[in-house]
């Protein structure tokens, strides 16, 4: 042990302060200093990989605690208060005593956070013992703590990494390592990680970094090796401590961060806290309490003082000083008013926040738990990550959903395409769809209501056919049984068989096939082009099935609040795999959907028929090694796209960073050179990818995009053939996609343009340069992007279906009844989010929907006087006077800009407060967040932003409530939310039944402490009126603390966690009452429960009072009957707030219990706590029968009014509540009819609507034709819509 | 298999209790049950009601103010005189029997034994016997703690402002005054008596408050109270044990004596009294009253009238209310009750 100077050790701290501090980190390999001392590791300075979550140590726990717990100013306020009672010419109590209540919950609180702080701990140990492989002289098994900057460490597939990682070597050819960012970012795609060539083992150049930093998308370093050259790496070749390695047999990083320097765990803010509305409203009633208090203590000092006063002498009773001086009365009125205070102190209800606290992690625990909103797909259960917002679920006026994802499965199915002008509406798979969808449903298909599918076809004799029916039925009821059980494992495939498979148009393949045989080798045809267009305009990895990733649902973000445990789930899980028990399901399934593909890339084309409807019969088929793919894709548009260009024999074989691998249906692979890949961002609204034709040699750019991001950078007719009808091509095309719009199909457009050599050259210098930029990066990247994407030659059109989630309708009506205004807030175009409208009933057919979709300010001003008229008009107009207005506001993006500018502001929401629904399209993101933000802030409503992708994440944490959808896009959401649910559908319950629980049984908690710390204390206070406002306590000091604490401290929190005012199924059936739930906690209900504590205190007071007067009792003697009396006063009316009496046997143990330790402590204890002594005195009280005549009479009196208040019967259909309660007492059975009967009562509108269940889908031969004919011509004029849709109702029963 | 076993990580118990399903039971208040049970309550009010009201007013109570503000009182003499000793004799008649057992009371009022500083001011662990506490009294007795350095035994503000007027019965039979014998034990509480006050366990007592002083407005030191009765002396006894126990309310009486002796045992008959009053006790510079009062008493204690109004009131309003439900129920039959 060598001994160093203390100086030495503090230079040393600087200079690791220093090392840490600078922008710039020199890393070198910690392999030559393998075996020296700490103090002369180069790395000594940086944090090891050990991560510690806790926030308390073992030794400094109390004090740590108790700084954080003194944050609060209740806590403040309470120890202040014991303190004061320390002061002798002030004190109520003896000081210890006073000390008590605020310790009590003081170690309660710190006895809770404990319990966190140790689960935070196992956590952390299991994560820090989790093994890697590290390298010394050799790779070794050691534990994640082990890792330390400089070191070099070893990942397998499927492994998790243990630490920032600088990505030197691969097992992989092209030295790519696959990782999966899911558990970090959200993003469950596979990325690909750039090797910069290095050997690990003789490793001896430098590495400089930037300082650790939370950003995930950005990451500087370069390697200096010995010879000076620098070689830059970027975030491209990091990988992140969480991710997954995916697909790569190994690979071997050197470690820059490690800990608590990583990305993840810098990212990782732990849980939000929010403050909900409720409690904001309770700091004002406890504002209330304070007045209330003081107005108390005044009384009683001011009472004190003229006693003293009108005394004409000095009394035997009066104290004197030493000296035999008595105050005088002013400063004895004085000292009086701090007295009451501690006196009187229940006031502000102590308990109550601590209580809140445990009543909500009751509240979220039940939540969690609810098996309903469990779903078994993706394992997955509600998630609370907010803890203190549960009542706000009860509170919803206003909700903001996202549509794709959110009330769309964005699970997305090819539909249709249009190419080069015409459609090819692909019959054959909207069949398949139907029956897939018909197999979802469990309904048996029948055939014979569609049209048949071989009819159209060429040559395929009628026993043939009959043959492939039976066999297209067996096979769907083979693979509904593989279904089922695929749904019982948790390792979900990433796309579905309904989104892999499609089935070609025939006249399509025709067309192809002429196009192919045409063009010969030079394939210069639109139609090959917009096929290679489909497969390599995306950034669509490959991976091998054999190698298929398991989707990980678990959320590895190693949060405070113990979640971690998900990883170790994860890793065990991972472990299994690697030896070899891939889940067979999915390898069946993957090579049942490759298996149609073989065929049509192995048969020529006069096979082509063989490619129909009918799938191959055998499920299970030995295929060749290069059609295990599997496509993983950012979105599942661009595998939608993907699998339809596969169906056409146009197979995307691989990817790499440099190159793309097309097989063609002629069984030719052509490695296209990939470029440059312009990525998708949402200013652009499309992406494009460079490549270079391996055939033709020319420089190819093929752009994909949203139509009007698009269709504006038309440019030159295409070069080939059809050069003559370029502008129809447009003018088809735009048909075709405002009828797939119609349809509610997400449509893409798809370009193509060769760039000349000279152009590519001098844009790829641009391009480089933009790059390579610091500054601007972004900006400079796009600008270049935008710069090439110009004079696109049209080459078709997709439509994309994104089907409604199950039973969003149903959702979406039974919200709206709730009072629930519902905004869809959608990227899509008007027609396509319109369409999705009247699918989930957010639009109804006799709806008046207004359309507002302009491009000047003046006009959007007149347009939004004159709706608004109109909808005055409209409300005023007599034959609507009884029904809701069924007003509809359709908005675009641009249009809301306007509509959300300060001068327009009001009018708008004006409009929109009195439309039903409202639906905004073509927003951006930052626009959603803006608009929950106005309409939270302007109309002072509760807001609930629900979403799934990372888009929604703005609007989400601008809501009041953000839930997150854990779905197709990843974690974003779901990290930035505060619930998460696995389907929109959730929400009913989360929000009608929970919610409503919630609020309501919080809301009673609340009012309850309220009621009753002032009903007891007012005992206290009128008392003072007969002991010379002297602050006596009649009820001894250990009881009183021993009520609030003990005796009548559990109910309520029992009352606050598990109370059911309604049961869930009326709560389902009849939504109406969540408004009705929602006026719980007023400020009314708070004086009124304040006037009652009062009148009951009263009563408890002075019946006592008038029936002892004049005897010889004595002041203890006094006091326990009347604190008796109000225990039952405060506990039965507890069981009148109470709507369920499960918890009874909590109220008879409270009862018990204080009759328990009142007689033990007064039977007992003589001396024990002087000078208070309550010696025997509920023992001789209780042999007396006047004691329970006065507890019955007093009991009955105080709660008379509230009783009779309860229970007033309640009218014929007025008081929802009332009526709901007498619902939850009939059979399940009559309580359905019934509901059904209401339903009927309440509104025929209802009954008719539910006929038209099934959405409405305006054929293409009849467009509706109150839309604009597309935006892109609404530059023409402005122009808006007002009509009423009635007549659409009947046109979809004609059809 | 291993599947099965992780599915159900998740999955949440489907059992009562987390499905919040638990049997749930609301007393179901429909007008049949509502209304009789009104009416049965409200006639058991009516019965308690009554059975209180009839013993309260077969209870006999006499009162005698002595304060002697008033210079018609023949204690006016005494009233504004402090410490010396002053007698003075009321004189009162019975009409008729005054059933016994006959409880003799002083009373007093805007006394405010309740108030904080002073229900406060003492030492129990003294008043147990303990030694320790005779040299050493508790600090709540400040400032009848010491006096001049000596410790005061009884110690604090109640001991010292015990009341210390005495009084003697006489009842007049043909001029010549007979004494009503009063009996002075059982007066406090049991628990009092034998539990809570203890004298020290040395005899004789004198010799337990050697070095101690007694309270400074006691015309004699505690071992001495009851000249009479010896045993009748130091903590235990009665009339300070009366006292100690500080009433509730400002207006209040102590039990003084009870007559159960003699030719009184069956209670007072009727004739003329003569009350003879040691007036020691100044009542003067609180506005206060003192007064005694004889009384009788039931089960249900003294005279109290407003427990059987107040049962007698709740009780027609009960009948009354449930009268007026019925005439409400029966008018408009609540359409959702069938």
């Amino acid at each position: 042990m060598t001994w160093t100077s203390p100086l030495e050790l503090v230079r040393d701290a600087l200079r690791g302060q220093r090392a840490r501090d600078k922008d710039l980190r020199s890393l070198v390999s910690n392999l030559p200093y393998e075996g020296l001392e700490k103090g002369k590791q180069p790395n000594r300075y940086f944090p090891g990989n050990a991560i510690k979550t806790t926030k308390y140590s073992l030794l400094l726990f109390i004090p740590v605690n108790l700084f954080e717990q003194f944050h609060r100013l209740a806590n403040i306020y309470f120890v202040g208060l014991a303190i004061l009672n320390f002061i002798p010419v002030v004190n109520a109590f003896q000081p210890e005593v006073a000390l008590i209540p605020i310790c009590v919950i003081m170690s309660l609180t710190a006895l809770k956070d404990a319990w966190e702080d140790f689960r935070r701990y196992q956590s952390d140990r299991k994560l820090n013992n989790m093994p890697c492989f590290i390298y010394k002289k050799q790779y070794m098994g050691r534990h994640w703590k082990d890792v330390q900057v400089g070191d070099f460490v070893k990942v397998f597939c499927n492994e998790i990494i243990p630490a920032d990682l600088l990505l030197l070597h691969t097992s992989d050819t092209n030295s790519v390592c696959l990782v999966e960012m899911s558990n970090l970012d959200g993003e469950t795609n596979l990325k690909q990680r750039r090797d910069p060539e290095f050997e690990p083992e003789s490793f001896n150049s430098i590495v400089v970094c930037e300082k650790p930093n939370n950003n995930l998308n950005h990451f500087k370093c370069f390697v200096e090796k010995p010879d000076k050259e620098k070689v830059g790496a970027g975030i491209e070749s990091l990988l992140l401590r969480g991710c997954t390695v995916r697909n790569t047999d190994h690979a071997v990083g050197f470690v820059v961060f490690a800990g608590h320097e990583t990305k993840s765990m810098l990212n990782n803010n732990g849980p939000r806290y929010k403050r909900s509305k409720l409690e904001r409203k309770l700091n004002i009633d406890v504002i209330f309490c304070v007045i209330l208090l003081f107005a108390m203590c005044l009384v009683g000092a001011v009472g004190h003082y003229s006693w003293l006063q009108a005394l004409p002498g000095v009394p035997p009773y009066l104290v004197p000083d030493s000296s035999g001086h008595l105050d005088s009365p002013s400063l004895s009125g004085f000292y009086m008013f701090f007295t009451m205070i501690i006196l009187l102190q229940v006031l502000i209800p102590i308990s109550l926040y601590l209580s809140i606290e445990l009543v909500k992690i009751g509240q979220i625990f039940f939540i969690n738990n609810d098996v309903d909103m469990y779903d078994p797909d993706t394992n997955s259960r509600v998630q609370c990550k907010s803890l203190n917002i549960t009542e706000d679920l009860g509170q919803i006026e206003y909700i903001f959903s996202d549509k794709t994802g959110t009330l769309t499965e964005n699970k997305m199915v090819y539909r249709r395409c249009s190419v080069m002008g015409t459609e090819y509406p692909h019959k054959d798979n909207a069949i398949r769809l139907a029956v897939l969808e018909g197999e979802e449903t469990e309904e048996d298909v029948i055939f014979d209501q569609k049209p048949q599918p071989t009819k159209t076809t060429r040559s395929l004799d009628g026993s043939l056919e009959g043959n492939n029916f039976v066999d297209t039925r067996q096979h769907h009821r083979g693979r509904r049984r593989r279904k089922l059980s695929r749904s019982a494992s948790t390792d979900v495939a990433f796309s579905s068989e309904l989104e892999t498979e499609v089935v070609p148009d025939r006249m399509l393949l025709q067309q192809l096939s002429r196009a192919q045989s045409s063009s010969g080798s030079g394939m210069i045809d639109p139609y090959l082009d917009f096929f290679l267009a489909l497969t390599i305009c995306n950034t669509v990895v490959v991976s091998m099935a054999t190698a298929q990733r398991q989707r990980v649902i678990s959320h590895w973000l190693p949060s405070p609040s113990g979640s971690k445990i998900c990883s170790i789930c994860t890793s065990c899980y991972r472990k299994r795999n690697r030896n070899g028990t891939i889940a067979e399901d999915s390898v069946i399934e993957e090579d049942h959907i490759k298996t149609p593909v073989k065929g049509m890339g192995s048969e020529d084309m006069d096979g082509l028929q063989t490619c129909s409807l009918h799938a191959p019969s055998l499920p299970v088929k030995p295929a060749a090694a290069s059609d295990n793919l599997s496509y993983e894709a950012e979105s599942p548009d661009e595998a939608a796209l993907v699998h339809a260009a596969k169906a056409y024999g146009f197979i995307l074989l691989a990817r790499t960073p440099d190159s793309v691998t097309v097989r063609l249906p002629s069984g030719k692979e052509l490695v296209f050179e990939l470029l440059a890949t312009l990525t998708f961002d949402s200013t652009r609204k499309r992406m494009s990818v460079l490549v270079r034709h391996p055939i033709t040699k020319e420089y190819v750019l093929y752009t994909k995009g949203a139509d009007y991001a698009i269709m504006e950078l038309l440019g030159t007719p295409y070069a080939g053939m059809c050069s003559g009808n370029q502008k129809n091509i447009a003018a088809d095309t735009q048909h075709h996609l405002d009828c797939y719009a119609k349809e509610g199909l997400r449509t893409l457009c798809f370009t193509k343009k060769v760039v000349s050599e000279k152009l590519y050259e001098s844009w790829s210098v641009n391009r480089q340069r933009a790059l390579a930029a610091i500054e601007n990066r972004e900006e400079l990247v796009m600008d270049s992007a935008v710069e090439l994407e110009t004079n696109l030659s049209l080459l078709g059109a997709t439509g994309i279906e994104d089907r409604l989630q199950e039973s969003v309708p149903d959702t979406i009506v039974a919200l709206r009844e709730a009072g629930i205004q519902v905004w869809v807030l959608t990227g899509d175009k008007t027609e396509t989010a319109v369409n999705i409208g009247y699918a989930c009933r957010l639009l109804e057919e006799e709806d008046l929907v207004i359309n507002m979709n302009l491009v000047f300010q003046l006009l959007c001003t007149s347009l939004l006087d004159c709706t608004l008229e109109e909808v005055r008009r409209y409300s005023a107009d007599p034959r609507n006077v009884d029904t809701t207005p069924d007003i509809s506001l359709v908005i675009d993006g641009r249009t809301l800009t306007m509509a959300l500018e300060s001068d327009l502001r009001d009018r708008f929401l004006e409009l929109a407060k009195c439309c039903r629904s409202v639906l905004c399209c073509r927003v951006t993101p930052l626009q959603k967040s803006r608009v929950v933000k106005v309409v939270r802030e302007k109309l002072k409503v509760m807001t609930l932003a629900v979403g799934d992708g990372a888009n929604d994440v703005n609007m989400i944490q601008a809501a009041d409530v953000g839930v997150g959808i854990s779905g197709q896009e990843g974690m974003q959401a779901v990290m930035a939310s505060d619930f998460s649910i696995s389907h929109f559908k959730h929400l009913r319950k989360l929000l009608l039944v929970h919610g409503h629980w919630c609020y309501t049984r919080l809301a009673n908690m609340i009012i309850y402490f309220f009621y009753k710390n002032v009903a007891y204390v007012n005992l206290l206070f009128w008392y003072q009126f007969f002991c010379g406002f002297s602050g006596t306590a009649m009820i001894d000091y250990w009881l009183m603390i021993f009520f609030n604490l003990f005796f009548t401290s559990l109910p309520p929190i029992m009352f606050g966690i598990m109370d059911k005012d309604v049961s869930a199924e009326v709560l389902l059936g009849v939504p109406e009452l969540y408004r009705t739930g929602q006026g719980e906690y007023k400020f009314s209900t708070f004086w009124v429960s304040m006037l009652d504590a009062f009148y009951q205190s009263l009563v408890c007071f002075f019946i006592p009072y008038l029936a002892y007067k004049d005897s010889d009792i004595d002041v203890f003697t006094f006091g326990t009957p009347l604190n008796t009396i109000s225990l039952f006063t405060i506990l039965l009316h507890l069981s009148i707030e109470i709507k369920t009496w499960v918890h009874w046997v909590v109220m008879l143990g409270s009862v018990a219990m204080y009759f328990i330790v009142t007689l033990a402590y007064s039977g007992i204890c003589i001396t024990c706590n002087p000078p208070s002594n309550p010696y025997w005195i509920l023992q001789s009280q209780m042999a007396d029968p006047m004691f329970y005549l006065l507890c019955i009479i007093t009991t009955v009196v105080a709660l008379l009014p509230r009783y009779r208040h309860c229970y007033s019967p309640c009218g014929a259909w007025g008081n929802f509540m009332c009526l709901s309660r007498q619902l939850d007492r009939m059979d399940p059975c009559a309580r359905e009819q019934w509901i059904k009967e209401w339903r009927s009562f309440r509104g025929s509108r209802g009954v008719k609507c539910s006929r038209f269940s099934t959405p409405s889908s305006p054929n293409l031969e009849s467009p509706v034709d109150i839309y604009p004919q597309s935006p892109t011509v609404s530059d023409m004029g402005d122009e808006f819509t007002l009509n009423v849709l009635t007549d659409s109702c009947e046109r979809t029963l004609h059809t | 298999m291993v599947k099965e076993v992780k599915e159900l990580v998740n999955r949440p118990d489907n059992t009562a209790y987390t499905q919040q399903r638990l049997p749930a039971w609301q007393p179901m208040l429909s007008a049949g049950i509502v209304i009789p049970g009104f009416v049965s309550i409200g006639l058991v009010f009516i019965g308690i009601g009554v059975a209180l009201f009839v013993t309260s007013q077969s209870i006999q109570v006499l009162e005698i103010d002595y304060t002697g503000v008033e210079q018609s009182s023949p204690c006016f003499k005494c009233s504004d005189q402090t410490g010396k000793k002053c007698d003075c004799v009321m004189n009162f008649d019975i009409d008729s029997l005054f059933k016994g057992p006959v409880f003799f009371y002083y009373g007093l009022s805007n006394y405010f034994q309740n108030q904080r500083k002073y229900s406060v001011s003492i030492d129990y662990n003294q008043l147990t016997g303990d030694l320790d506490y005779f040299t050493n009294p508790d600090d709540a007795c400040f400032p009848f703690q010491n006096d001049r350095n000596k410790p005061i035994v009884p110690c604090g503000a109640i001991a010292n402002s015990m009341f210390n007027d005495t009084f003697q019965l006489f009842q007049l039979v043909n001029g010549q005054k007979k004494e009503v014998p009063l009996d002075g034990k059982g007066i406090a509480w049991w628990t009092d008596y034998n539990t809570k006050y203890r004298n020290p366990s040395v005899t004789p007592l004198r010799n337990a408050f050697n070095g101690t002083v007694k309270p400074p407005s006691w015309p004699q030191a505690a071992y001495e109270l009851d000249t009479k009765d010896t045993s009748n002396n130091g903590f235990i006894n009665q009339d300070f044990l009366v006292w100690m126990r500080t009433a509730a309310l400002p207006d209040f009486r102590k039990l003084y004596r009870r007559i159960t002796e003699g030719d009184y045992a069956s209670g007072l008959p009727a004739g003329n009294y003569s009350l003879q009053i040691a007036y020691n006790y100044p009542v003067l510079s609180f506005d206060g009253r003192k007064k005694v009062v004889f009384s009788n008493v039931s089960w249900m204690g003294g005279k109290n009238e407003f427990l059987g109004i107040a049962y007698l009131v709740i009780g027609s309003l009960c009948v009354l209310m449930s009268i007026v439900m019925l005439i409400v129920y029966a008018k408009f039959k609540f359409p959702e009750e069938d």
